[in-house]
């Protein structure tokens, strides 16, 4: 080892007594580089951000289409917003998943001993997964235009859309921080998904019409947050209501953040 | 004498557990000083406290004059963590992980780099280095972890458990690695469970149990406070081994432990060895092996803790999460 390069600790500069705000920010930049870098050592990654989602829109518009909607086309323009929103949910375990992994496997802790800002592992980590939703979305789309799907109020109904759905994920990433920071592995987060996320995204009204449902579900599904998020991309994207829905998915937004934004910070706080 | 490390009095409790019952410590700068005590005696506790990762319940300390508290941004930019369980990331490269570490203490796109290319050249990792560090063997993995917590140029560097795992081999290599840092100014904070390993490359050691330090001094002070020297006699015929034990437990005035053909009992006066000598000598017993040595420092770890460094592994399993603070 060449003895002075390696450590020499009096080239180091004074420490300084604060961080400015700007510094945060490319803490942030910097940590969600490395969340999306990960991706080229790890192959399964991108395979679940991009086969998954075109997997779930052939699936359900050529085996359910003709029995849902009379035809898969009818179909596809009915339930790609479901699928859209579906896929947001699901994507959003991501971020606790890839925080309990930080957290177990001690990388966490190295980044606290740095001069960091406190809130920028998170934030880079939700900032990347941000990125990651923005690549299921121009999947999923793309794959539904071949396939015959039509933007009804064009590039500002897709850019509102896209808009609407991050601001939902953004509140939902707060659901998976708290599973990510309860659970003992990161496997576990994955159950949860599952276990959570399946049922709720299936008692709405992403896949299959209302009508056809008991009444008694019909109650749950006329509020679930999955169906009103569906509701408000099918305005924007194909067409119809959308003042109601999109207000609605904001407001399930908020009161989803107010909730498990303070219960995930503690609990990230307990951990440590 | 400047001190790197001061602690005073420090306190942290996990609900019941209390995994530090008031800790003092002073480290000299520029030296190493060794945290040794069995899993679940609270040494990843104190260095998490000193590396701000932890605030502690009561007492306070400082860290190149920095209080760990009030000014742990300062802190943190002094020190450097390599914890137990390797933490580098392993789903990025060499490079990259040391390319996030030199990026978040600010240096640019190009000196990040060039201090990644350096560090990796001096652990030989140059040709591993865009691989992913999930490749990477155990001792590679941990030169890696260490590199990383030296891109900062830290001033005092906290070590915990840096070889539990590894290799005879990647474990000598290691502590090389620490010799040399240490020379280049760098004060070392080291935990380990390893007696060895403290006594190879600690100038001080504090050895840890249930949370309080219950003994402190430099490895030959330790040793020499158990009561200093071990007297082994070995007959040529084992036949002789009742003779040899009355002759050695009439000189020690202890009683001695056998082992195979082997007596060995601790003396504390310097006119034991000759006694022995002579009246075996009177009793025409031949001796194979006739020896005064120091205690080992797991000798001293035993006197004074009552147990083995390396306990009942099932015993101590629920014990560290709790006490180490880290219910991962």
């Amino acid at each position: 080892m060449t003895a002075a390069t390696v450590a020499a600790p009096s080239a180091r500069p004074a420490p300084t007594r604060r961080l400015s705000p700007a510094a945060g920010l490319r803490h942030t930049g910097t940590l969600a580089w490395r969340s999306l870098v990960q991706i080229k050592h790890n192959p399964m990654e991108l395979l679940d951000l991009s086969i998954q989602p075109v997997m779930f829109v052939l699936l359900f518009t050529y085996v359910f289409g003709g029995a849902i909607s009379g035809s898969p086309g009818e179909y596809l323009t009915f339930a790609l917003p479901g699928i859209i929103v579906q896929n947001a949910f699901f994507a959003t375990m991501t971020t606790g998943f890839g925080l309990n992994q930080d957290l177990t496997k001690g990388v966490f802790d190295r980044l606290r001993s740095l001069p960091v800002a406190r809130w920028s592992p998170l934030a880079g980590r939700i900032v990347a997964d941000t990125v990651k939703q923005a690549w299921s979305l121009t999947l999923l789309l793309g794959v539904g235009m071949i396939l015959g799907f039509r933007l009804g109020n064009g590039l500002f109904g897709l850019l509102a859309a896209f808009a609407l759905l991050l601001v939902f994920s953004l509140a939902a990433a707060w659901m998976s921080v708290l599973v990510g920071v309860l659970v003992s592995e990161p496997d576990k987060v994955q159950i949860f998904g599952f276990t959570v996320i399946f049922p709720l995204s299936f008692t709405s009204n992403a896949f299959v019409p209302t009508e056809t449902m008991p009444s008694w579900l019909q109650h749950w599904v006329e509020v679930n947050p999955v169906t009103i998020l569906a509701n408000a991309l099918r305005g924007l994207l194909v067409g119809g209501p959308v003042a109601g829905p999109v207000l609605q998915s904001l407001l399930w937004a908020v009161v989803i953040a107010a909730i498990f934004a303070p219960l995930a910070v503690r609990g990230l706080r307990r951990r440590l | 004498m400047t001190f790197a490390i001061r602690a005073e009095g420090l306190v942290r409790r996990f609900g019941a557990t209390t995994a530090l019952a008031g800790v003092d410590l002073e480290v000299p700068t520029g030296t190493v000083f060794g945290l040794l005590g069995p899993n679940g005696a609270g040494k990843t506790t104190a260095v998490r406290v000193l590396a701000t990762l932890l605030t502690p319940d009561e007492g306070h300390a400082t860290v190149g004059g920095y209080d760990v508290r009030r000014d742990a941004h300062q802190v943190r930019q002094l020190i450097g963590l390599t914890g137990q369980y390797a933490s580098v990331d392993e789903n990025l490269t060499g490079t990259e992980n040391l390319l996030l570490i030199g990026r978040l203490l600010g240096l640019s796109r190009r000196d990040a780099r060039a201090r990644a290319a350096e560090l990796l050249a001096g652990f030989q990792l140059t040709d591993a280095a865009g691989r992913a560090a999930k490749t990477y063997s155990g001792g590679m993995r941990r030169r890696l972890d260490l590199a990383a917590s030296l891109v900062g140029r830290p001033q005092v560097l906290f070590l915990d458990e840096p070889t539990t795992g590894l290799d005879p081999r990647s474990r000598n290599d290691l502590w090389d690695i620490v010799r040399g840092l240490v020379a280049e100014g760098v004060t070392v904070l080291l935990t380990t469970q390893y007696l060895e390993e403290a006594d190879q490359l600690a100038d001080e050691i504090a050895v840890v149990d249930h949370g309080r330090v219950i003994a402190q001094g430099t490895p030959e002070e330790l040793k020499s406070k158990t009561g200093g020297q071990v007297l082994t006699v070995r007959p040529v015929e084992a036949a002789h081994l009742p003779v040899v034990l009355a002759v050695v437990r009439e000189v020690t005035g202890a009683t001695p432990e056998v082992n195979q053909t082997t007596v060995a009992a601790p003396v504390t006066g310097p006119g034991a060895l000759p006694a022995v000598v002579r009246r075996l000598d009177d009793a025409e017993v031949q001796v194979a092996e006739l020896a005064l040595r120091g205690s080992s420092l797991d000798e001293v770890f035993l006197s004074l803790t009552g147990h083995r460094a390396e306990d009942d592994p099932a015993d101590l399993a629920d014990t560290a999460d709790t006490l180490e603070g880290s219910p991962a």
